[in-house]
């Protein structure tokens, strides 16, 4: 396999397994380090509901033995990897019979069909503009227009979120003002649910597309027009190749290499969701989820979206790795 | 533009139709760089013909327009500078004023380009192979996959590649392969026209040698006719059959490179084949004294005046014209007048 090595990826796999592990600890263990415990912290939450609460301290001691909080840290800890390894991330605090992982996975494909759509759709759409703005032969009307398709950028995602809710759904009335699919759908692999969740996701997705495609934009603008300096795309002219060539095969190709990194890294992020988007749209997902699980003090929520963010970050780094040969043949992991 | 009516036109040679021996004929070339502080007259009207079969020597120093010029011809000069007049035939078609869809017609397949850095002039993710091919496919549509690997392996075979080469990337090539894969792309059409723009500044004495030795044999075989640049005057006296010299824009002298190295006539040609380092001899190194003038603004009078170790009143004054004063060889001075 090109620039791939048996060696090279047994250690990548490695450092994968490495990086999980201490992501994991530091998760484990900030929370602890912390003064007081999260059951103590709910029962004097109930207490000043309730006025009195009886048999409190009984109630916490009961509490940390079904949690497991009274064991020695290093029983806990011991305890804690054995259950990421099972991917059992316990119960959820607040909504106490749920399982962490129920919420999760209920959460999940929400962020990762909207962030994703999002992402990729501003990625590529970033990236053109930008292109398009350092080359050469873009016609001058175009020219002076993109520029303006970025002024959004600077306006926080959050803002203009609440901008587009205003003229679209409460305004304009095209668009629902929130949830991630219609009352009513039953859930499920049909043609109904599906397009009324693709209905509910473009507001959202715009939000994310608009604030987000400056940032490609910029970057891509940067390399583009440091490559079409270089000679081979001079020699690319003198062969007269069709423009279209010259600007993708030649132009794009070379300059989006450093845009493919920050990509993944951009994938990698999505599970942790666009907290005030996910917020602003109420979309199920897990942006929302970490929202709920802060405000309501639900550490094992809180727990859980980070452990699957470090899980999420490490393996879209980890394929990105051993994809990059293939991307620029340059890159080869061979020792010479 | 009325070529008569500029400065420092030829008179005779010149006259706006081309000549018909010749592949390519450059009739008063002016060519701009247009910059905040004036426009850079970097090719002040330059004529100067190649004829079939024949390799043309254009040398000068650094910044004299001799790469300028070239890019012309492929009408590719860069912004900010364009032509801004002058006409340039390639088998008798004046490319000057053709658009940019019927440039691409002519590019290539009429002139094609071996590039100054051959080191950086391969698309670094994309295997040889498909570089030569997309050049191929552009011009003649697209062709079946084996009949193409047949052609690019034979032009591997005429500038002398391994077909190994076949299958890999630039950055796994050394910069004479690179600079080998360059003329095969570049010979790949068979145009009658090759410009090889200093092909061998790039690489060490050695390898300079065996890629002059494969641009002569290419030259040979497919009679082809080339413009080679550079300013190696020990190299061009070995591969040239005519050179130009050009200094600050302008054509200092044209002549068969016999004689040219035998009885240079211009002082900058006799100053830049003095300055040949000789192992027999130690010389002083031969600097010619002072600094180009300012290309926004020449002197009135020869642009060679002020470094001129023979400059007389007359030059100040007069734009020397390139004149024939011997069989083929002709020269801008006021020395012969």
């Amino acid at each position: 396999m090109r620039g791939l090595t048996k060696e090279y990826v047994i250690r990548r796999l490695f450092m994968y397994v490495l990086t999980i592990w201490l992501g994991s600890t530091l998760i484990f263990l900030i929370p602890r380090l912390v003064p007081g415990d999260p059951i103590a912290a709910m029962v004097t939450r109930m207490q000043q509901q309730a006025g009195y609460v009886e048999n409190s301290a009984e109630i916490i001691a009961a509490w940390r033995a079904r949690f497991g909080l009274d064991a020695p840290l290093s029983i806990q800890y011991l305890r804690f990897l054995r259950n990421s390894v099972t991917l059992d991330l316990g119960y959820s605090l607040t909504q106490f019979p749920t399982k962490v992982t129920e919420q999760i996975s209920k959460s999940l494909p929400w962020t990762i069909g909207l962030l994703a759509l999002a992402t990729v759709i501003s990625f590529i759409l970033g990236n053109t503009i930008g292109a398009l703005m350092a080359w050469r032969r873009t016609p001058r009307a175009v020219k002076s227009l993109l520029p303006l398709s970025l002024t959004f950028t600077s306006v926080p995602f959050f803002m203009l979120g609440i901008l587009l809710l205003y003229v679209f759904a409460f305004g304009l009335k095209w668009f629902p003002v929130g949830g991630g699919y219609g009352r009513g759908v039953t859930m499920g692999l049909n043609l109904e649910f599906i397009g009324s969740a693709l209905y509910h996701a473009v507001l959202p997705a715009l939000a994310i597309i608009i604030s987000s495609m400056g940032f490609w934009a910029l970057g891509m603008r940067g390399m583009m027009i440091t490559t079409a300096g270089e000679d081979y795309m001079v020699l690319a002219d003198a062969k007269a190749l069709t423009p279209a060539r010259i600007f993708w095969g030649y132009g794009v190709r070379n300059s989006i290499l450093p845009q493919v990194t920050a990509l993944a890294l951009a994938l990698g992020g999505i599970v942790g969701g666009a907290v005030l988007v996910e917020y602003i749209f109420s979309y199920p997902g897990m942006g929302y989820l970490l929202y709920q699980g802060i405000v309501n003090n639900d550490y094992t929520i809180i727990q859980g979206v980070v452990f699957i963010l470090i899980l999420t970050t490490a393996t879209a780094v980890l394929i990105l790795d051993l994809l990059y040969p293939f991307v620029d043949p340059r890159i080869s992991y061979q020792r010479r | 533009m009325a070529a008569q009516n500029l400065p420092g036109t030829v008179g005779t040679i010149t006259n706006g139709q081309p000549d018909p021996n010749a592949v390519l004929d450059v009739q008063e070339l002016r060519v701009h760089y247009e910059t905040p502080g004036g426009a850079v007259i970097a090719v002040n009207g330059v004529s100067f013909k190649v004829r079939r079969g024949e390799t043309m020597g254009l040398v000068g120093e650094s910044g004299c327009g001799k790469t300028t010029a070239a890019m012309a011809v492929l009408h590719m000069v860069q912004p900010p500078g364009r032509i801004v007049g002058g006409h340039i035939f390639i088998n008798g078609t004046d490319i000057v004023p053709l658009s940019e869809a019927e440039l691409r017609e002519f590019r290539w397949r009429q002139a094609a380009l071996i590039p100054q850095g051959a080191m950086n002039s391969l698309n670094p993710v994309m295997k040889v192979r498909d570089q030569i091919g997309d050049g191929i496919e552009t011009h003649e549509g697209k062709q079946p996959k084996d009949v193409l690997k047949r052609r690019i392996l034979d032009l591997f075979g005429t500038v002398g590649l391994s077909s190994r080469v076949y299958d890999l990337y630039p950055h796994e090539l050394s910069g004479g392969m690179k600079q080998r894969v360059c003329i095969a792309m570049a010979i790949a059409l068979n145009p009658p026209l090759v410009i090889a723009d200093e092909p061998t500044s790039a690489l060490d004495v050695v390898v300079q040698r065996i890629i002059a030795q494969t641009l002569l044999e290419v030259k040979a075989r497919l009679n082809v006719s080339m413009i080679l640049i550079g300013h190696d005057m020990g190299l061009q006296a070995q591969l040239v059959d005519r050179i130009a010299v050009m200094y600050a824009g302008n054509m200092a002298e044209i002549a068969p490179v016999k004689s040219a190295f035998a009885e240079p006539m211009h002082p900058y040609t006799q100053l830049l084949i003095a300055s040949i380092p000789s192992i027999k001899h130690k010389k002083p190194l031969k600097v010619t004294e002072g600094l180009t003038h300012d290309l926004r603004n020449p002197p009135p009078g020869c642009m060679f005046q002020l470094r001129c170790p023979r400059a007389m009143d007359v030059c100040r004054q007069v734009r020397p014209p390139l004149r024939e004063l011997k069989p083929d060889h002709q020269v801008a001075c006021h020395l012969y007048a």
